[in-house]
């Protein structure tokens, strides 16, 4: 019986381990590809374990930048990914809730038929309506900014459906409680409704800050100039073509460093996530 | 503190669902009224409209002097106590009650005053900083008791606020509510489908059926003198034996072939008319077989503890009789039985308005 029940626990373990090895070996190479110069590399030298060049390499990526193709240093990329990806996150999570509260607490005219359509876009992702959205954009004068890389990408379809689906949990009464101690439709969003949707706030907003920060083909159509581009552009643009002029260590330190901050917003939220989880629990 | 008046309340939902049909309805200032009807009758209906929570379709309702139907519920001094408590689950205990006064700007040593004041009063002092989560299902319905009283309303009304709770802490807090009530003298409307809790908690009772009042009375006027069939039947546990029955002359009615004489019988009923004859199951006793008594067929014996029920037939109609325990042989296969002619009430078969003389 111990034994079987031991066994039983190895082939899961097993499998999970062999899992893992899969998916972080190639991140671990990366890593590993980052700490070596580039002849090393070139040459197929490299080892399995990390090289001398981690702290040159790494200065250099952030600090300096490549000596061909984009010479933006990781910092600005850095910044412009996480201003982008930020500013998606924030401003779909304020849309959507406005939205969604809008559908569920107020009775107006075609309510439905709002919400049908807010959900029919969810069929329609960028890559549908790029070109449009592109000539919009470039006429408003957008091309290479800020506002032109986030607004576009901040209507969603997904978030005002998510928080939808929690408000008609939240019960008529509360509303009614509400409405008997004075409060009205906007201390009430503020004093209720706000405080029980972190949690699903927290979801989203780890959802769409990897979506906006692994934005490819809009950031590469709207921007232009080094300056404006994003970490997931940078790292496309020093591939250059021929393989021997590739900086290979520049580009694998930038693409190390390109994970960072999602795994570092996926752990803050997380805690956040369980905090949120266990208090607000009716 | 204020009178509560309904003046032919109607509420029609959408999709043409009447449910209330012209209502209407005086709650004396500071009593205690209990709505109580089957699930659907249009209690919770009625309740919401005087808080302020559905709109009137038609009619007036008053509280105070002030016609209230367009009023917020806010502006309109009342406090509710809802069936599922609606805390705000991420407040703490004392913000869910200071909450509605923030809201109105009452200034900070006022809220702590009367906060600390309705936690006293209703031994919730310990929890004050607990989130309702973590409250028992009695704590949280007095914390909502305390959000109520906080306020210090016109008029406090409960939606079946005891309804989840389990029947030991029902009767504990049902006997509370009733305390609370009479110290604060507030105007209350009660709502609830359980007919002990309405005879026990209410000055005045309102039975409600079909969206209609069914009658209004003090619980022993309903009791006693139940003023339609439905009313006999819901009020009372167990229910009112509703048998058929004959007209044989005044203050005279057959049933089974058994006569009993009535006391409180409409002067115009002709003879031979077909009635329907209502007895309570308490108000029978058995007797050595005698010449007025009636005879039920014993099926099968119920055992309460402190009483007992008969399950019987009498003329092809069910017949419950409720005595103490011991008072009758449980061996007994055939009862005879006799009742007071003021415990025999009468209805009419078609409409079950009472037949009994106008104003007793
Ligand atoms: N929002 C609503 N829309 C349509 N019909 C409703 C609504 N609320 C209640 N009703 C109907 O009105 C009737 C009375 O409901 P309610 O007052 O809740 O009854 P009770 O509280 O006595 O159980 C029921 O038939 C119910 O289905
Ligand atoms: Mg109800």
């Amino acid at each position: 019986m111990v034994e079987r029940r031991r066994l039983g626990n190895i082939v899961p373990h097993l499998v999970l381990w062999i899992g893992i090895a899969i998916v972080a070996f190639p991140v671990y190479l990366a890593f590993v590809a980052s700490t070596y110069d580039a002849t090393t590399i070139a040459n197929g030298q490299m080892g399995l374990a990390p090289g001398p060049l981690f702290l040159e390499n790494y200065y250099r990526a952030i600090f300096v930048g490549t000596s061909r193709s984009t010479r933006e240093p990781v910092g600005t990329m850095m910044l412009n990914s996480f201003v982008m990806a930020m500013g998606i996150a924030v401003g779909k999570i304020a849309i959507s809730i406005l939205s969604a509260y809008a559908i569920v607490y107020f009775k107006f005219p075609f309510r439905m038929t709002a919400f049908w359509i807010i959900f029919i876009t969810l069929m329609l992702p960028v890559e549908v309506r790029i070109y449009p959205t592109y000539k919009i954009v470039a006429d408003l004068g957008l091309l290479d900014t800020y506002a032109g890389l986030i607004v576009p990408l901040i209507a969603s379809a997904t978030g005002t459906l998510l928080f939808r689906q929690f408000f008609m949990t939240i019960p008529d009464e509360l509303v009614e409680a509400s409405k008997i101690d004075g409060a009205g439709f906007f201390r009430f969003f503020k004093d209720t409704v706000l405080p029980l949707s972190i949690t699903t706030m927290a979801a989203l907003f780890v959802i769409q800050f990897i979506y906006g920060w692994n934005q490819y083909l809009w950031p590469l159509l709207i921007t232009t100039k080094d300056s404006m581009q994003t970490i997931v552009i940078g790292i496309k643009k020093m591939i250059v073509t021929q393989d021997a002029l590739t900086e290979w260590q520049l580009a694998m330190a930038t693409a190390v460093l390109a994970m960072l901050p999602p795994v570092a917003v996926v752990i803050l939220m997380q805690r956040l996530f369980v905090k949120g989880l266990v208090e607000t629990e009716k | 503190m204020a009178s509560v008046t309904l003046e032919s309340v109607r509420k029609v939902y959408a999709g043409n669902v009447e449910a209330v049909k012209g209502v209407s309805l005086d709650i004396a200032d500071g009593s205690f009224c209990v709505l109580v009807g089957p699930s659907g009758c249009g209690k919770s209906t009625l309740l919401r409209m005087i808080a302020g929570l559905e709109t009137i379709t038609a009619g007036k309702i008053r509280i105070g002097d002030r016609i209230v139907n367009d009023i917020e519920p806010a502006e309109r001094d009342i406090a509710m106590v809802f069936q599922n408590y609606a805390l705000y689950p991420h407040m703490n205990v004392y913000d869910n009650m200071a909450y509605g006064l923030r809201n109105r700007g009452t200034p900070k040593p006022e809220i702590d005053k009367r906060v600390r004041e309705a936690a006293r009063i209703l031994a919730i002092e310990p929890f004050l900083d607990r989130k309702p989560r973590q409250l028992s299902g009695g704590q949280r319905q007095r914390v909502a008791m305390g959000r109520a009283i906080v306020r210090k309303p016109q008029v406090f009304l409960f939606d079946e606020p005891l309804s989840n709770l389990d029947a030991k802490l029902r009767v504990q807090m049902r006997v509370e509510i009733k305390r609370l009530q009479r110290a604060l003298g507030v105007t209350s409307v009660y709502v609830t489908h359980d007919q002990v809790e309405a005879m026990t908690l209410s000055d005045k009772l309102v039975v409600m059926n079909h969206g209609v009042i069914e009658q209004i009375g003090t619980p022993s006027d309903v009791y006693r003198r139940p003023q339609t069939r439905f009313v006999a039947t819901f009020i009372g546990s167990p229910p009112m034996n509703i048998m058929e029955g004959i007209v044989e002359g005044p203050n005279l009615v057959s049933v089974g072939g058994s006569l009993l004489p009535v006391a409180d019988m409409r002067a115009d009923l002709k003879a031979d008319t077909r009635i329907h004859v209502g007895i309570r199951p308490e108000d029978v006793r058995v007797v050595e077989d005698g010449g007025t008594a009636f005879r039920i067929d014993v099926d099968f014996i119920e055992e309460l503890g402190a009483t007992q029920l008969f399950h019987g037939k009498i003329a092809g109609d069910e017949f419950v009789l409720q005595a103490p325990t011991g008072l009758i042989a449980a061996s007994a296969r055939q009862l005879a039985l006799t009742v007071d002619a003021t415990n025999v009430h009468l209805f009419d078969r078609e409409t079950g308005q009472r037949l009994g003389q106008v104003d007793p």
